[in-house]
């Protein structure tokens, strides 16, 4: 039982965190019609930039201001690189943004080098929030939880709510018709794309000293990211909330869990015998690669994701 | 009020229009007729800065070629295209608001006015404006246009496939902004209704203007009817 609840805490702060990274990427996608390679750099970047103003100011500065600069190198990506790109087409683009992300762990590398960085959480959120029985959950955790449903609630309003949130929604379906009604549609994609660069960089922030700082982050996160767009179904919000948190969830709970393959036969009424190496995964072995294995089961079984509209 | 001359578009390779040069006056309703591709739908792209296009367009004298849709829409240019592109997932009030350009000014054309043009739009103003009909649509994309405060629509067949009676209200709501002083450039396929409310009137056969007049010479020459309009 506390098992459970601490999982699905853990999960859900994980779910939640993937989902920052993962609600600009699939926005950036309805936007330009392609995946944006680059996204988990803005990520690794958001890390870095809080790491070095912690270093500089403290904390809550860098905080705060970590995540609006990654929006503006967005920004400037969007304007100066992927907008000249995109008239050369979606190759073009494509290969800009996998550029862009091999330049980008080059230069963190040059910068703070290769090594691990002592990003840490700050002081003021170490210690246990709570303990449930003898399982104990963090005050950063919290803190993560915090911010991340503070920031989608706030974005979740601001595009359901205001009148820019419905200028973007309606951008991204008829940009040709926008712009003939006035409205200055490059500027609005200027602004997505930057908006989905600070939320990832706001990811990197309050992940990068929970988790690690070091140049192979990007790479890291890369991947799964990927797996929650296509899981979710390209292009829908919603789709990428619900498979970010069903993958952080699923994962938390298979990493907890010492269950072997034969134990889940048993289960299944199956009896099998514990001579070859397979049957004796235990999940927890198997919980890295759950994701891919989602992944390919979405693309076999429904190829537009979750709640995609185009496959 | 709209002078375009020697207007040439494209399609990646594929030249449509080849010098296209007609006017609208302030105040005027101008037919701009032709048979299926004819370049009817692209002469309105080009001056709206939607089609790649080369020659002049000047709007209130000054030159438009050339600039970005969103610049050409603020300098009170308007555009009602032919597959009407509303929102579908937005409601109707939503789809009508997009419309305004800059909400600090209000134009001519409120919101009440809408729907007291077109009742049927103010009961259905929470609906989504995926599952109205096309005739609602066609007043829809029609209203939200108008809410820009548009001086010059640009108007693509608004009444294609509807039935007689809302094609009736169609035109009627044409005239009626006409009447408050918004020039229109109207493309039409129903030649009865485009001799019925305009002044003048163009015909386009392949990507040229092969005739231009009032609709009394237009009614006398049937050569030009026979040869561009008739299928
Ligand atoms: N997006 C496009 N790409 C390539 N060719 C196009 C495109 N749109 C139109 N054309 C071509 O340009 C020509 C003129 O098209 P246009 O849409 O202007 O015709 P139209 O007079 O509006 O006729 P209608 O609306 O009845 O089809 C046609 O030959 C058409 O095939
Ligand atoms: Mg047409």
């Amino acid at each position: 039982m506390e098992f459970t609840l601490i999982s699905l805490l853990n999960g859900v702060t994980y779910g939640l965190l993937l989902f920052m990274l993962c609600g600009g990427l699939t926005l950036i996608f309805s936007m330009m019609g392609i995946l944006n390679f680059a996204h988990a750099s803005f990520y690794m970047l958001g890390a870095y930039l809080a790491f070095q103003l912690s270093a500089w100011l403290g904390f809550w500065p860098a905080f705060f201001l970590a995540p609006p600069l990654v929006g503006v190198a967005g920004a400037l990506v969007e304007r100066y690189g992927l907008r000249r790109a995109h008239r050369h087409g979606h190759v073009a683009e494509l290969l800009f943004t996998f550029g862009l992300s091999f330049l980008a762990v080059e230069m963190v590398q040059l910068v703070w080098g290769k090594a691990v960085v002592d990003y840490r959480v700050p002081p003021s959120l170490e210690g246990t929030l709570f303990t449930l029985y003898s399982t104990s959950f963090p005050v950063y955790k919290g803190f993560m939880m915090l911010v991340s449903v503070g920031m989608l609630a706030l974005l979740a309003a601001l595009l359901a709510y205001t009148r820019t949130g419905l200028i973007i929604k309606a951008a991204l379906s008829r940009p040709d018709m926008m712009q003939a009604l006035g409205h200055d549609v490059p500027r609005i994609f200027t602004l997505v794309f930057a908006g989905g660069a600070a939320l990832a960089g706001l990811a990197g922030v309050i992940g990068g000293n929970a988790f690690v700082t070091e140049p192979g982050m990007a790479a890291a996160v890369g991947p799964i990211v990927f797996v929650v767009v296509v899981v979710g179904g390209l292009g829908s919000l919603l789709g990428a909330f619900v498979a970010s948190l069903l993958i952080g969830i699923l994962q938390t709970f298979m990493v907890g869990w010492d269950y072997s393959i034969i134990d889940v036969a048993r289960l299944f009424g199956m009896q099998l015998h514990s001579t070859s190496a397979l049957t004796r995964l235990s999940l927890t072995q198997l919980a890295p690669i759950m994701p891919y294995l989602l992944m390919v089961a979405i693309l076999i079984f429904r190829p537009r994701g979750l709640m995609g509209a185009r496959s | 009020m709209l002078e375009v001359n020697g207007l040439h578009a494209f399609y990646g390779k594929s030249h449509v229009l080849h010098g296209v040069t007609l006017e609208v006056g302030r105040g005027e309703i101008v037919s701009l007729l032709g048979r299926n591709g004819a370049g009817r739908s692209t002469a309105l792209k080009a001056i709206m800065g939607l089609a790649r296009a080369e020659g002049s367009v000047k709007f209130k004298g000054e030159e438009i070629a050339g600039m970005k849709p969103h610049q050409i829409a603020w300098r009170g240019l308007g555009y009602v295209p032919e597959d009407r592109a509303v929102f579908p997932d937005l409601t109707v009030r939503q789809n009508l608001l997009l419309g305004v350009k800059d909400p600090k000014a209000p134009g001519r054309f409120r919101l009440e006015e809408m729907f007291a043009l077109f009742p049927r739009l103010e009961e259905r103003a929470l609906v989504p404006g995926g599952v109205l009909s096309g005739g609602e649509q066609q007043m829809l994309t029609l209203c939200r246009t108008m809410m820009g405060n548009p001086d010059l629509v640009l108007v693509d067949e608004p009444t294609e496939g509807l039935a007689p009676l809302t094609v009736a209200q169609v035109a009627q709501f044409l005239l009626e902004i006409q009447k408050r002083g918004v020039s229109i450039l109207l493309v039409e396929q129903k030649l009865a209704i485009a001799l019925d409310i305009s002044q003048r009137l163009y015909v386009l056969g392949h990507g040229r203007v092969v005739f231009g007049g009032t609709p009394a010479a237009l009614r006398e020459n049937a050569a030009v009817r026979k040869e561009w309009l008739e299928v």
